[in-house]
């Protein structure tokens, strides 16, 4: 859907909620809306733009700037239409002679401060100070030149009050000449990001907009860069780089980031096939009108210049690439997959689907293993992020969604975030929440790190249980002890909605003095009395959320961590309304979808396993085929497998198996056993370095399909540009599946999506046609439920009753112990994105460079360890080099890394444990040592020679 | 024996443990997750593994006799 651009329409305050309806008249027109709205957004709803420049819907009214007077029967004066609250009759006229020359007065004196260079200004046509000159008539500045910020000289010599330009942001410039001083970016930053990066310092004249200190850039500063500020600047003062490079856009694509699970919806501001900026869209329902870093500026690797773009083949990994037809690569590739089947059986080859693509083609790779290849070995990276929600919330619920949308974090009063860092991973989520903490909301953390969201500016005191990895089960067991020992919990739920006898033997098995606070503080190291206020806070909030990620998953019991989250969430009855919840934050963007797409080897699409007889008929009816009813291989199976000598061929799209993967040198001495791995990527990424045959993938912006994002919204990807590669990365499949006889004839991803709805009870009213209607829709979306569930479990359990299951707290086997005496658990950073693959090609490479080392003072200095050294980390599985970096942030005993950057390959370190229940792997807890180093290990050494080895790339043969 | 049979022996002592606090027959619930999610092959060499002698908690050599190999009808189907 293109659109012309035509501006976002701005209210000029924000939307007011309250059920008390106020008439008034304004300009003679008659208007109804919400108690609490603004004269100035009253007037907008009647279609009265009101001239203004410190007012935007963004951020809560300033009534700075004196431009959007008015004159109100009965009222004296002139008031500011965005601070004056409508009344119920109210007359209102926007223009009479009085306002007007107010305003000429007002804008007179913001001109005499501004310089005149419009037309190459790269503001130019998209100037708010610009229009309201405009709008209001003024047609001569009658000031003589005096004293001013822009010039950079004066008769006198350079101009005292003159400040450059600050560009050491790369994706924006501040211009300090062209500012109004309206406060709108500082607001923004307070207001829709919560950083507080931004202020104004001086006063009267001497009034500027700073970052930080004094002596501080916006890129020294607390600024993460969100670019909510450039967003809102009504000048040229704070401006993308790319509209000062090429310009204003000419049309509008909307579609969806494709970073994290939050799913933020955006404009592509386009100017022929070249994207100028991406901004948030303040309908969508994911981000409303907000961004980080990544989805707004961080979209460069879509043109990077290590974009592949031709089909390549090889003999064997250590031969250099081949460029080929796409006829050749595919051939190439089918008849090997095909041989290895004939030569090692049906069951030896398998797929990977992607989290980053999009359902459609998650479909469609899924559907080519059982229906093309005959096998379930299909799986999806979900398997080392989130496969424990799946099974953990489906025990206990009997649907592995998270029940909530975003949008309820705005009525919790208590929000318990477990094993997650949102304002580095989900940083639009966390923006959300911080809002809601200023506003009172109480925060328990459950971290072994003092994650940033403990520092919220302006927000009360922050709970933090600093826990050893590993020991979340041990921790929310206690926590439901004393709850339990306390009687703080729901009873009129747990008797309408659970089971009570089910309860009081959950309750009996808590009671056990095993399960107490004193004793899990010897376990877990969390003080005893931390455990008890997190218990009562959780249960005596009116409406209290659990938000979780994969410091939750990440772990042997990561199952039995769900399902705890889940009992505390049934015990105390917040389950069902706005407020409350049990909500998994996602890692990629397209996690759920692929889970929902069939992605994992035991269950069709929808959730719906393998060996259900009737669901099987209906993909056989569907697809021609005979399908397997047993289950297939996952992820650290397949490896297994292969090792064996019985897996012999995979298709992997858009996975970075070997970088993202646990215990490196498993994979990839997996995958070099392999005869046929077909990779397909935009980039030669790691896992090519052990590829046959690489297929070029296409970037989000060059494709249509949908997303589906951490609260079950399904979401618009639109193509803005042509795919560079040729193809959307849906027909490479279907070309691949074709070559081995699928005849599949999809012509668009909605043909797929009808597919996909005609099949999935939970996605039968889902269409391209309703997405496009109603921008997104959370499934399940069916006849029940025809624009989909914003929340689940309102009037009871999927499952009928929820389910309490005995959460008893097995320690890990990867324990500290003398010679690997340190855990070491690894996140990631704002800036970087997963194995880095995108990121890492963009200016985001200012932020973080490379994979730091955090370890606690006390440990760095038992080893002779300073600040920036670089040093050897060691498991039982491998060991790598970084720089350290000595921070209280990790307690002693524990380290932290990101794994974003593939020369520092964290995960050569980590190791093979996996949760019990769905082989998860355990990436949160290795147990290491630390010690001082001089030089890449050896890994990395060779390593790098076989990367530098496998990447060559020979030219197309001369035909 | 491989290095991938230890592994499996492993995994489904990670399931015992996990069961073992369960009310209702763990074994049989060891059994249960080892069907839905275990291709057969791999129940294959979990049940010859532990026929050969491999060490294992009870529970999980109690499991054996109730996973289902290729041969016998699927249980849902």
């Amino acid at each position: 859907m293109k659109d012309f651009i035509i501006p976002d329409r701005d209210y000029g305050t924000p939307a007011a909620k309250s059920d008390v309806t106020v008439n008034l008249l304004v300009d003679g027109i008659a208007v109804s809306v919400p108690s609490g709205t603004s004269v100035m957004r009253a007037a907008a709803v009647a279609g009265i733009s009101v001239p203004k420049l410190c007012a935007t819907d963004h951020v809560s009214a300033f009534g700075s700037c004196r431009l959007c007077v008015v004159q109100i029967e009965g009222m004296r004066g002139t008031p500011a239409s965005c601070t004056t609250p409508v009344a119920e009759g109210m007359v209102v006229h926007t223009q009479t002679d009085d306002i007007a020359r107010i305003r000429k007065g007002v804008m007179e004196l913001y001109i005499s401060d501004h310089p005149l260079d419009c037309l190459t200004c790269a503001a130019n046509g998209d100037c708010e100070l610009q229009d309201m000159a405009g709008a209001v008539g003024l047609r001569e500045v009658r000031y003589e030149p005096g004293a001013n910020h822009f010039a950079r000289r004066d008769a006198e010599g350079p101009n005292p009050e003159y400040r450059p330009k600050d560009q050491s942001n790369p994706y924006f410039t501040f211009d300090p000449a062209k500012c109004i001083v309206c406060s709108r970016c500082v607001r923004a930053c307070e207001e829709v990001q919560g950083t507080f990066a931004l202020t104004i310092e001086g006063r009267g004249f001497d009034s500027r907009v700073s970052a930080g200190m004094f002596s501080d850039s916006f890129l020294s500063s607390d600024c993460v860069s969100c670019g909510a500020c450039v967003q809102v600047c009504p000048t040229a003062t704070l401006i993308e780089n790319k509209v000062i490079e090429i310009g204003t856009p000419e049309h509008i694509v909307k579609t969806t980031c494709a970073y994290c699970g939050v799913g933020c919806s955006f404009d592509a501001h386009m100017r022929g096939e070249e994207v100028v900026r991406m901004v948030p869209s303040k309908d969508g329902k994911a981000n409303r009108g907000h961004s980080c870093v990544k989805g707004r500026f961080a979209w460069g690797y879509a043109t990077h210049q290590d974009r592949q773009l031709n089909p390549m083949i090889r003999e064997k990994i250590t031969d250099p690439w081949q460029v080929v037809t796409w006829d050749q690569a595919l051939d190439f590739a089918a008849t090997r997959m095909r041989k290895a089947q004939a030569d090692h059986g049906v069951d030896s080859v398998g797929v990977i689907t992607s989290s980053r693509c999009t359902n459609e083609e998650t479909y469609l790779v899924q559907k080519l293993a059982r229906a093309v290849l005959g096998t379930n070995n299909t799986d999806t990276c979900a398997r080392v992020c989130h496969s424990p929600t799946g099974y953990g919330l489906r025990t206990t619920f009997g649907t592995s969604a998270g029940t909530h949308d975003f949008d309820s974090v705005e009525e919790t009063d208590l929000a318990l975030v477990i094993g997650a860092n949102p304002t580095d991973g989900h940083p639009v989520f966390a923006s959300r929440l911080r809002k809601r903490l200023r506003q009172g909301a109480g925060l328990i953390v459950l971290d072994p790190r003092e994650i940033d969201l403990l520092k919220t500016p302006h927000m009360g005191q922050g709970l933090h249980l600093p826990l050893r990895p590993g020991t979340n089960v041990a921790v929310l067991t206690s926590i439901a002890q004393v709850i339990v020992a306390e009687k703080l919990y729901d009873e009129e739920f747990i008797k309408t909605r659970c089971d009570w006898d089910e309860f009081l033997a959950y309750a009996e098995f808590l009671l056990d003095p095993r399960h107490s606070p004193e004793e899990v503080e010897k376990l877990s190291g969390v003080p005893a009395d931390g455990i008890r206020a997190a218990a009562r806070a959780y249960a005596s909030a009116p409406r209290a959320s659990i938000y979780y990620g994969l410091g939750v998953t990440e772990h042997s019991q990561g199952s039995t961590t769900v399902m705890s989250i889940a009992n505390l969430a049934m015990m105390t009855g917040n389950i069902g309304v706005p407020g409350t919840g049990v909500n998994p934050l996602r890692g990629q963007n397209n996690v759920q979808g692929s889970c929902d797409m069939g992605s994992f080897p035991h269950e069709y699409p929808g959730y719906r396993h393998v060996s259900d007889k009737a669901t099987r008929e209906l993909y056989e009816r569907v697809w021609g085929v005979p399908l397997s009813p047993e289950p297939g291989l996952r992820i650290p199976n397949m490896f297994d497998e292969a090792l064996a000598g019985r897996f012999r061929g995979l298709y992997c799209q858009g996975e970075d198996i070997v970088q993202s993967d646990p215990d490196t040198r498993h994979v990839t001495s997996a995958l070099s056993s392999m005869e046929i791995v077909i990779v397909q990527d935009l980039f030669l990424n790691e896992t090519s370095n052990y590829a046959h045959v690489f297929l070029p993938g296409s970037s989000f912006l060059e494709k249509d399909g949908t997303f589906t994002n951490a609260e079950r919204r399904i979401n618009m990807v639109r193509r803005a540009m042509t795919p560079k590669n040729g193809f959307e990365d849906w027909q490479v499949t279907q070309m691949l599946a074709n070559r081995m006889g699928a005849n599949w004839t999809y012509t668009h991803p909605s043909e797929i999506m009808s597919e996909i709805a005609l099949t999935t009870p939970s996605f039968a009213g889902v269409s391209y046609d309703l997405l496009d209607r109603e921008g997104s829709v959370q499934w399940p979306c069916n006849e029940k439920a025809p624009l989909g569930t914003p929340l689940m479990h309102v009037d009871g359990f999927v499952r009928g009753k929820g389910h309490f299951i005995h959460t008893e707290y097995v320690a890990t086997e990867e324990r500290s112990g003398p010679r690997f005496p340190l855990l070491l658990t690894t996140g990631r950073i704002l800036s970087q994105y997963n194995v880095g693959a995108q990121t890492r090609r963009t200016d985001n490479l200012v932020w973080h460079p490379e994979d730091i080392l955090e370890i606690h003072p006390s440990d760095a200095e038992n080893r002779g360890v300073r600040d920036g050294d670089l040093v050897r980390v060691a498991s039982r599985s491998g060991e790598t080099t970084l720089r350290a970096l000595l921070t209280e942030r990790v307690a002693p005993g524990v380290v932290y890394t990101t794994f974003h950057h593939p020369t520092t390959q964290a995960n050569v370190v980590t190791t093979d444990n996996s949760d019990w229940a769905t082989n998860c792997p355990e990436f949160k807890v290795t147990a290491v040592q630390v010690s001082p180093s001089n030089g890449p290990s050896e890994w990395q050494e060779e390593y790098g020679h076989h990367s530098e080895q496998s990447r060559r790339i020979l030219p197309a043969a001369a035909e | 024996m491989t290095n991938s049979d230890d592994k499996l022996i492993r995994m489904a002592g990670q399931m015992a443990d996990f069961f073992r606090s369960q009310p209702g027959a763990p074994a049989e619930a060891v059994a249960g997750h080892i069907n839905a999610f275990w291709t057969p092959r791999m129940r294959q060499d979990f049940v010859r593994h532990l026929a050969e002698g491999a060490e294992a908690d009870p529970i999980v050599r109690d499991a054996a006799r109730f996973v289902r190999l290729p041969e016998q009808t699927p249980a849902r189907a």
